[in-house]
């Protein structure tokens, strides 16, 4: 895009932004795993903000149950690939953003792949397994990662830097016999106005991690419960 | 006695008693008798924060102490 209509398209970004940090953003490249209700919103808003590079992972296709919360899930994408989805999105918004996408579910052998090349990644998958595997990934990488959780109206958000503990701080050992793959968003299931308040604050610590600004969660937990209107910030060391 | 304040999230607000934010217990009671008198299975608190920070289930707790409970959260 030529400079003039780079610099409308962001003008909204500025003074908030400056041209240098936007600029920052445009060469940043951001990995989001997982592409459901956290991370679709994620994508938009990372998209619109104008971060140059995401790579969008997700092995699912969109099913009905979706629609209740994933804003990239329409009657009509339902059984389609929700990256695919995602990249058609992405390109109606925001052509210049570079999208490479990943029909695919993360696993032991592809996520190091998959990160590589990446300046951060933001945790929006739904099991707590696989949050264990994308840390170790992202520390092989040594690329912070942005993590977010919600179940029914709660939810939590930290960022973990290659040489922190991490989910070991949330979620204990994964020897810890109280632990479990699921969360309790089996039970609560996930609300639309949670994910996206999550999806959020995902988005703007991943923001001020790239700009190296502002306070981050790094070793704490943003910690949200919407029917009580609770919101806190714990430390985990 | 003592009197703590309870703060306790999703599945676990269930378990919150009438007066939250002047719980009393006796003098010597760690986190996990906490838990025990409120009735809450044990394997459903993952995360225990006092006065904003983590703590374990062996915490004593001390009077005016701000006490969080946390289930797991992992849905995306």
């Amino acid at each position: 895009m030529k400079k003039n209509k780079l610099i409308e398209r962001y003008s909204r970004n500025f003074n908030t932004l400056t041209e240098q940090e936007q600029s920052l953003l445009l060469k940043a490249k951001v990995c989001i795993a997982g592409l459901g209700g956290l991370g679709g919103a994620v994508t938009e808003m990372l998209a619109r903000v104008g971060v140059g590079y995401l790579t969008l992972v997700d092995g699912d296709i969109f099913e009905a149950s979706n629609l209740n919360r994933q804003l990239f899930s329409t009657e009509a994408t339902i059984g389609a690939s929700k990256a695919s989805v995602a990249l058609q999105r992405v390109k109606a918004i925001n052509s210049d953003v570079n999208v490479t996408i990943y029909e695919t579910f993360l696993t032991h052998e592809n996520c190091n792949k998959i990160l590589n090349g990446n300046n951060l990644v933001v945790d929006c998958l739904d099991s707590i397994n696989d949050r264990f595997m994308l840390q170790k990934a992202a520390q092989k990488a040594k690329i912070p990662l942005v993590s977010g959780a919600i179940a029914g109206t709660s939810g939590q958000v930290t960022t973990i830097y290659p040489d922190d503990s991490g989910f070991e701080l949330i979620y204990g050992k994964t020897t810890d016999t109280r632990y479990s793959e699921k969360g309790i968003e089996s039970l609560l299931g996930n609300l639309s106005y949670c994910a996206l308040f999550i999806a959020s604050i995902q988005a703007s610590e991943t923001l001020k991690v790239i700009l190296n600004r502002g306070n981050t969660l790094r070793n704490r937990l943003f910690i949200a419960d919407l029917m009580t209107n609770t919101f806190d910030i714990m430390t985990l060391q | 006695m003592i009197k703590i304040q309870l703060k306790m999230f999703a599945t676990i607000a269930q378990y919150l008693p009438q007066y939250p934010d002047a719980f009393a217990v006796e003098e010597g009671t760690d986190i996990e008798m906490l838990i025990s008198k409120l009735n809450i299975p044990i394997s459903e608190v993952k995360l225990i924060f006092v006065n904003g920070r983590k703590a374990s289930f062996d915490q004593l707790l001390k009077d005016g102490d701000r006490v969080g409970l946390f289930p797991p959260v992992g849905g995306g």
